[in-house]
């Protein structure tokens, strides 16, 4: 009898790697891990897959509906000698950095203004914020109009002042048609900066200005003292935002020329998008994408480090 | 996306159910008789899908769906319909193609079949069934269907979208002209007058999908040009290309300004509002003006032609093509063909015709006589398309190659490169030729 129970297989690993199932369950270091996990997955699942196959894709000759063979770098020897591609670049850049530059500016100015005490202040914010509300598509397609060859009001308007004897050429010519896509880019993405700008303007404490004031600042003294370095880390993420959302602009683009007149205003996301999804050659179209990662890593970084490079916004003494 | 879609499809059907109480008794002893005498018989429990073109006009919609609704009621075979801007029906037939899940059915543009023929179920039955009881198949057709040198039946080319000369008569006649330009000189003498007396037309330029690549292809071709010849080697660096370049420049100084910012919508709006008095398009402008009140002037003052003829000699006009095909992945292949064959039945075709106004020409010649044709003699011009009509590629295949060089609008780019004086003639020749040798790279 004492024997039999001797024998008994003993159930004591099996205790104990529940044990340690148990310990992994409550452990504090492991706990955050697994709050972490469901973020981790979403985020590897939608956004470092896609990215991670967009890459691949524009190392093969995939087309739609047909996995490609691994070509290396030909897609890319392909583009580097492409016209189009490189114009496509030009326009991106020109893009870029002349609308967020405009878009800065303004958007800074009217923030200062709607900082300043003015009547009907509330409904003067709401009015700003118009352009951003709207679908941009809807946006666009009155800009389509506006920019019409044969109905533009502008051109009316004019026409019927005596300026001018024929119709603006708005998107017909190559520099009119980039002007003017730039500049309903500009319209439509002001209210994003003025507002946000705007909020970090309201966390600056008035009892500086009022400090500043006593001492006999000036107006641009105070501004440039005060107002701009407290401002620079809502600055720094602002600009960051809208340079990202403009280099990648599509839609406007899209419904306002596609990308013509012969190619003047094609940005590298909507080159991207007719090569990959009308044309079918997704391993091109996805090399044009990926060739847009180093720019914006580029100005991710340029915002980053210039702008931040304070040290007392990480809580250490300034210079 | 998919599932919302079959989802919405699904109500798409029960409301096509519903419209079928509203079709007229006639068809629906017509599709029954049919039923019965049809050599394709439907599998049983047989049950379609078709992801077709979304309408231009909305009375060929609701035929297309009395149609499908009266095969169901014959058959017994339920029919969803599904419909996608004619530019992305293609991307959605290539993924179902080769993953060999999705519709039975794909109801495309211009050589959808040839991206992958060997997916495809051969129709030549229904084909033959067809052509021998409706006078034949026009012979662009029959490359559409079979390809080039082909033996068998790919798809079922259902109909062209024809794209013609349409222009204001009293304009024309102001200008010195009886009658619209027969040929490309008489053209240009035309354009110039027009622009003189301040009656100018103009052809989009820009990415146009429809009309600038139809103008630009016949403008290519009527002065001998060609992408590719027989073989699908590039040939578009050529004399004869030269001079369709130095035509389509004389021809653009005589034009409005600003087409080259124009799409698809623009000429029908600036024709429309009396600003253009020559342009290409299809029916659509006329049609409208018709129903407009406001523009019965413009309707009665306008007309169609064809394009004029260039030193090629023959008409080269380019019309878009609407190939009907079935997946050979489908359970139901004699249900697709039997859906086919009753498409295009005198009974349904007919009145589908009709119903399209003139937006859409028929393939098979019997269909010459539907009354569409000549109850409005603005619409003749419209009846002749197919026949007139050169297929996609020009002397090369119809297929993947000739359909990306199109929607890469390498053509359009070419005359537009020049036209606006961003290159010369050779520079514009060289950019067409290195991305033409790209997609046709074997």
């Amino acid at each position: 009898m004492a024997q039999l129970t001797l024998n008994r297989p003993r159930p004591l690993p099996l205790a104990r790697a529940a044990a340690a199932w148990d310990r992994l369950k409550v452990n504090r270091n492991w706990l955050g891990f697994w709050f972490m996990l469901p973020a981790a997955a979403i985020l590897i699942l939608f956004l470092a897959y896609p990215l991670g196959l967009g890459v691949w894709l524009s190392f093969t000759d995939a087309r739609i509906g047909r996995s490609g063979a691994f070509v290396g770098l030909e897609n890319y020897a392909w583009l580097s000698g492409d016209d189009v591609f490189w114009l496509s670049v030009f326009n991106t850049l020109l893009y870029t950095v002349v609308a967020s530059a405009i878009k800065f500016a303004v958007g800074l100015y009217l923030a200062l203004l709607l900082n300043e005490n003015l009547p009907f202040k509330a409904i003067l914010r709401a009015v700003v914020l118009i352009p951003f509300i709207v679908p941009t598509v809807l946006s666009a397609i009155a800009f389509w109009w506006i920019y019409d060859a044969q109905f533009s009001i502008v051109s009316w308007s004019l026409r019927h002042l005596g300026w001018i004897d024929s119709n603006i050429n708005f998107l017909g010519d190559p520099w009119n048609a980039r002007w003017s896509v730039i500049f309903a880019n500009i319209w439509r993405g002001i209210p994003f900066v003025a507002i946000t700008l705007l909020a970090g303007l309201q966390t600056v404490s008035p009892s500086l200005y009022e400090a500043a004031t006593i001492d006999g600042a000036s107006a641009w003294q105070r501004f440039r003292y005060i107002t701009y370095p407290l401002l620079t880390p809502i600055i720094a993420v602002v600009m960051t935002f809208s340079v990202l959302f403009t280099f990648t602009d599509f839609q406007l683009i899209w419904v306002l020329t596609r990308g013509g007149p012969v190619n003047a205003t094609h940005l590298m996301a909507t080159l991207s998008y007719q090569r990959a999804i009308l044309s079918g050659y997704l391993g091109e179209g996805s090399a044009i994408a990926t060739a847009m990662i180093p720019f914006l890593l580029a100005a991710i970084l340029v915002s980053w480090f210039g702008l931040q490079r304070r040290k007392w916004q990480q809580g250490e003494a300034n210079d | 996306m998919t599932n919302l879609t079959r989802r919405t499809l699904m109500q798409g059907g029960t409301a096509i159910a519903a419209a079928g109480a509203l079709t007229g008794p006639a068809l629906l002893d017509f599709a029954k008789a049919w039923a019965q005498s049809a050599p394709w018989k439907p599998e049983s429990g047989a049950q379609l899908s078709m992801l077709r073109w979304k309408y231009f006009v909305q009375s060929e919609d609701d035929a297309f769906v009395k149609i499908m609704d009266a095969f169901t009621k014959a058959t017994g075979v339920p029919v969803t319909i599904a419909r996608e801007s004619y530019e992305d029906v293609q991307p959605k037939a290539s993924v179902a193609a080769n993953t060999g899940a999705g519709q039975d059915m794909f109801w495309g543009l211009y050589s959808l079949p040839f991206l992958f023929p060997e997916k495809v179920l051969d129709v030549s039955d229904v084909a033959d069934y067809l052509g021998k009881k409706y006078g034949g198949w026009v012979a662009s057709a029959q490359i559409y269907g079979k390809g080039t040198g082909g033996t068998h039946w790919i798809d079922i080319p259902v109909c062209y979208s024809g794209s013609l000369m349409n222009y204001r008569i009293s304009s024309m006649q102001k200008a010195g002209f009886k009658e619209f330009p027969k040929t490309t000189e008489e053209f240009l003498a035309y354009a110039t007058a027009c622009k003189k007396n301040g009656t100018p037309g103009g052809f989009a330029l820009g990415h146009a999908s429809g009309d600038a690549n139809a103008w630009a292809h016949w403008c290519l071709w009527a002065h001998g040009g060609n992408l590719v010849d027989k073989n699908d080697k590039v040939i578009i660096n050529s004399p004869q290309t030269a001079s369709a370049l130095e035509f389509s420049k004389k021809l653009y100084e005589q034009m409005i300004p600003g087409v080259v910012s124009w799409n698809d919508a623009s000429n029908n709006k600036a024709f429309l509002a009396g600003e253009i008095h020559w342009t290409d398009n299809g029916i659509s402008i006329y049609v409208a003006a018709k129903k407009d009140p406001t523009k019965q002037e413009i309707a009665a003052d306008m007309n169609h032609a064809y394009y004029p003829i260039g030193p090629a000699g023959k008409p080269t006009e380019f019309h878009l093509m609407y190939p009907l095909l079935a997946m050979k992945y489908t359970k139901y292949p004699n249900a697709c063909k039997a859906l086919m064959a009753f498409m295009l039945e005198a009974d349904q075709f007919n009145a589908w015709l009709q119903a399209s106004q003139g937006y859409l020409t028929h393939t098979l010649n019997a269909y010459d006589n539907n009354p569409v044709w000549t109850a409005d003699p603005k619409t003749t011009p419209f009846r002749d398309v197919a026949k007139r009509t050169l297929t996609a590629g020009g002397l090369g295949s119809v297929g993947e190659k000739a359909a990306t060089a199109i929607s890469e609008f390498i053509i359009v780019d070419m005359f537009a490169n020049y036209c606006t004086g961003r290159m010369d003639v050779k520079g514009a020749m060289a950019e067409a030729e290195r991305q033409a040798k790209r997609i046709y790279r074997s």
